[in-house]
């Protein structure tokens, strides 16, 4: 662990499962004097049935942590494991197929296909799993339903609005029953009303007992939705807030 | 994950099209300065390929080509009739001869010209004296400013300019078996087909006789009405081969070596490199209607005969008895066209002229369609970075690019070959033949386009896919 970094180990209380584990991460961009140091011993759990966000400045490695949690970016230096599979120690063969089974992702910018319509958008992650393009489409289009976007299956994202394409999104982000949940400012894109929607929308229909949701926002009007709350800032861990009703009482 | 391939490439439609256009490019291009090259090295066979009958050609050992003309001693022929294996042996003259043309405008048109037609061009406004295209008008304007560049009218229009001399090939068929000369058949109408438009072989019997080629004889007599079926108003083969006959009433001759020779027969030759007007006659005349020398037979054409078991000797092995027992040249069709097509490769710069024009093509096709495909990649990088990410491995990645390539590839390639088969189809004429565009497409001209269309879409799909092999997923998060 780094010495500038807080020793503070997150000290979670007896409870739900941990879902992720991180333990003195460390991440470096760039080199010699552009080195800019992402992600400065991060230690951090995050619980399963929890959604858990994780807040602080732009720059300050939100980004960063969360990529590394998903298994899309290499840390320099220590450990996360994600329901106890340590990610960080698997090949890229091995990360692909773990996050393909097991992470789901929701992006600020949504990364809809265009050319697709909703519900193929939202079959990719099937696809990716080997399913053929009709199973898929009907399973995409149970969960498009199940989230108010029966009538929207065959549109194409030019078609949605920012709201709608961003529940595309996260019935993309679920379609294949992922353990983990990431998202990326899912907000950002929003109005205020229709993120506080997409987040109720997450809190709704992600937030299970046997799955963690991992969202990183800077967007202060929708931390009320969190479990718990990582603060971060420069590269660092500054303070973890329970708000679960359980976890407050244990 | 197909479909998801095919789906984002279709799904821009603009980019789509702008790769398939620039495969269309290339494909077309390069089939299509390839089959003018095929068809023009086709011409400088015309004459072995209009030849039936024979197995062999015999010549001069210095002989390269077809049209190289090099005189043999009339007695080769009885030393190759005396060749084991040779069925029989008979002699053809070729030569490039200059006719003088006789005729008078005045009786051809009234005789071959539709009354109507006749009275119309007699009122109507004369013609320009100095007929000019959009290409001569352009080169005017760097002519010098003095002197006459005009183009010299049609002669119809001039009876001054009657009496001029043209080049003709001229053929000498053998006297009695007329091996060498067109199937004799008419080219239309009932019974065997053959190439004969009006009068038969027969017809070279006659005194002073010759046939010409149709597409020959429209050059010699230009104006003269003997053009190929008019389109407006549709006019029926009947109806031309009736131009034609009439024209043949009329007693058009022309002179050669101060010779008269009298046209009785009009027949289809294949268009030769030199595209100079056909004239077929007999062997003995042919020699009168050339200045006289020593040495006038060009080639001879030869049958193999049956070996004892009744079965035909191959013309490999009786042309290797005659280039042996005679020191002469021998060669089958086959052969002899070939030698005739390398010569042309490797003494002439038609391959190179039409090689650059093929790479430019190539070049072309694959700057367009690579640039465009790779834009297309790079413009969907997030989305093959979201892929990535929600899990499809690199493998699955490429296989999409390279099924998006191949789509286009396919796509293009045969729109491209659609395209010049289609042009092709429309530069002959209403019978299938040739006209003044050399066009022919051989089989394997299509995988050598189809190699050159996969090359440039791998080329293409390769930059892409390395740009997208080393993208990190994480570029997803990045907004």
């Amino acid at each position: 662990m780094p010495a500038d970094a807080p020793p503070k180990a997150d000290s979670s209380p007896a409870g739900p499962s941990v879902a992720v584990r991180v333990r003195g991460l460390t991440k470096h961009f760039g080199r010699g004097d552009q080195l800019v140091k992402a992600l400065d011993g991060v230690d951090l759990d995050l619980y399963s049935g929890q959604m858990s966000l994780i807040v602080g400045p732009s720059g300050c490695g939100k980004t960063t942590l969360l990529s590394v949690i998903a298994g899309i970016l290499d840390a320099d230096e220590g450990e996360v494991a994600v329901f106890d599979e340590a990610i960080t120690k698997m090949g890229d063969r091995a990360k692909t197929r773990f996050r393909a089974r097991r992470i789901g992702f929701v992006f600020q910018q949504y990364n809809l296909l265009p050319a697709l319509t909703a519900a193929e958008n939202a079959s990719i992650p099937l696809v990716i799993a080997g399913w053929k393009k009709g199973p898929a489409v009907a399973k995409a289009s149970e969960v498009l339903a199940s989230i108010g976007m029966a009538k929207k299956v065959g549109s194409l994202p030019s078609q949605l609005s920012g709201g709608q394409m961003q529940r595309v999104a996260i019935a993309r982000a679920l379609v294949h029953d992922p353990q983990l949940l990431v998202c990326d400012e899912p907000t950002a894109a929003l109005d205020h009303e229709t993120g506080l929607t997409v987040m109720e929308l997450l809190r709704e229909s992600a937030v299970r007992s046997d799955r963690a949701v991992v969202v990183v926002t800077h967007d202060n009007r929708v931390f009320h939705f969190g479990d718990r709350i990582a603060h971060m800032d420069d590269g660092r861990v500054d303070k973890v807030e329970d708000r679960a009703p359980d976890r407050s009482a244990a | 994950m197909s479909w998801i391939a095919i789906k984002m490439l279709v799904g821009d439609r603009a980019k789509f099209l702008g790769i398939v256009i620039g495969l269309t490019f290339a494909a077309a291009l390069i089939t299509q300065q390839g089959s003018i090259f095929c068809g023009l090295m086709l011409r400088t066979c015309a004459l072995i390929s209009d030849v039936t009958g024979a197995d062999l050609w015999v010549m001069d050992p210095g002989v390269r080509f077809v049209d190289d003309v090099k005189p043999m001693l009339e007695s080769n022929l009885d030393r190759v009739r005396g060749v084991n294996g040779v069925k029989w042996a008979v002699p053809l003259y070729k030569g490039n001869g200059r006719a003088k043309l006789t005729f008078d405008p005045g009786d051809i048109k009234a005789a071959t010209y539709p009354p109507d037609v006749l009275r119309r061009e007699r009122e109507g406004p004369p013609r320009s004296p100095s007929p000019s295209n959009v290409f001569t008008k352009g080169l005017d304007l760097f002519a010098p400013a003095s002197g006459d560049f005009s183009t010299p009218p049609p002669r119809w229009y001039d009876p001054a300019e009657v009496n001029v001399v043209e080049s003709v090939i001229l053929l000498g068929v053998d006297d009695s078996s007329m091996v060498g000369a067109p199937p004799g058949g008419p080219v239309i109408g009932p019974g065997e087909r053959g190439r004969m438009w009006v009068g038969t072989l027969e017809d070279l019997r006659r005194p002073e006789s010759i046939v010409i080629d149709r597409v020959g004889l429209r050059k010699l007599f230009p104006g003269c009405h003997l053009e190929e079926p008019f389109a407006d108003p549709p006019e029926s083969d009947e109806a031309y081969v009736a131009r034609l006959r009439a024209f043949l009433r009329s007693a058009p001759e022309i002179e050669m070596n101060d010779r008269r020779a009298v046209i009785v027969g009009v027949c289809e030759a294949t268009r030769s490199f030199q595209s100079s007007p056909v004239v077929y006659t007999l062997y003995s005349r042919a020699k009168r209607f050339m200045p006289m020398e020593r040495k006038m037979l060009t080639f001879i054409l030869a049958q193999t005969a049956d070996d004892e078991g009744g079965k035909k000797l191959p013309p490999e092995i009786v042309a290797e008895r005659i280039r042996r027992a005679t020191g002469l040249g021998a060669w089958t069709s086959e052969n002899f066209t070939y030698r005739t097509i390398k010569y042309y490769l490797i003494y002439t710069g038609i391959p190179i002229n039409f090689g650059i024009t093929v790479f430019l093509g190539f070049l072309v096709g694959t700057a367009i369609a690579g640039q465009t495909f790779y834009n297309f990649t790079i413009e969907n990088i997030k989305q093959f970075g979201s892929l990535k990410a929600m899990g499809a491995s690199n493998g699955r990645i490429v296989a999409m690019i390279l099924l998006q390539a191949a789509v286009v590839g396919a796509i293009g390639y045969g729109i491209g070959v659609g395209l010049s088969t289609l042009f092709g189809f429309k530069t002959l004429d209403r019978w299938g033949n040739p006209t003044e565009l050399a066009y022919f497409t051989p089989w394997q001209l299509l995988p050598i386009t189809a190699a050159a269309i996969v090359f440039i879409c791998v080329l293409a799909s390769l930059v892409s896919v390395q740009r997208v092999v080393r993208l990190e997923p994480a570029v997803v998060f990045r907004s």
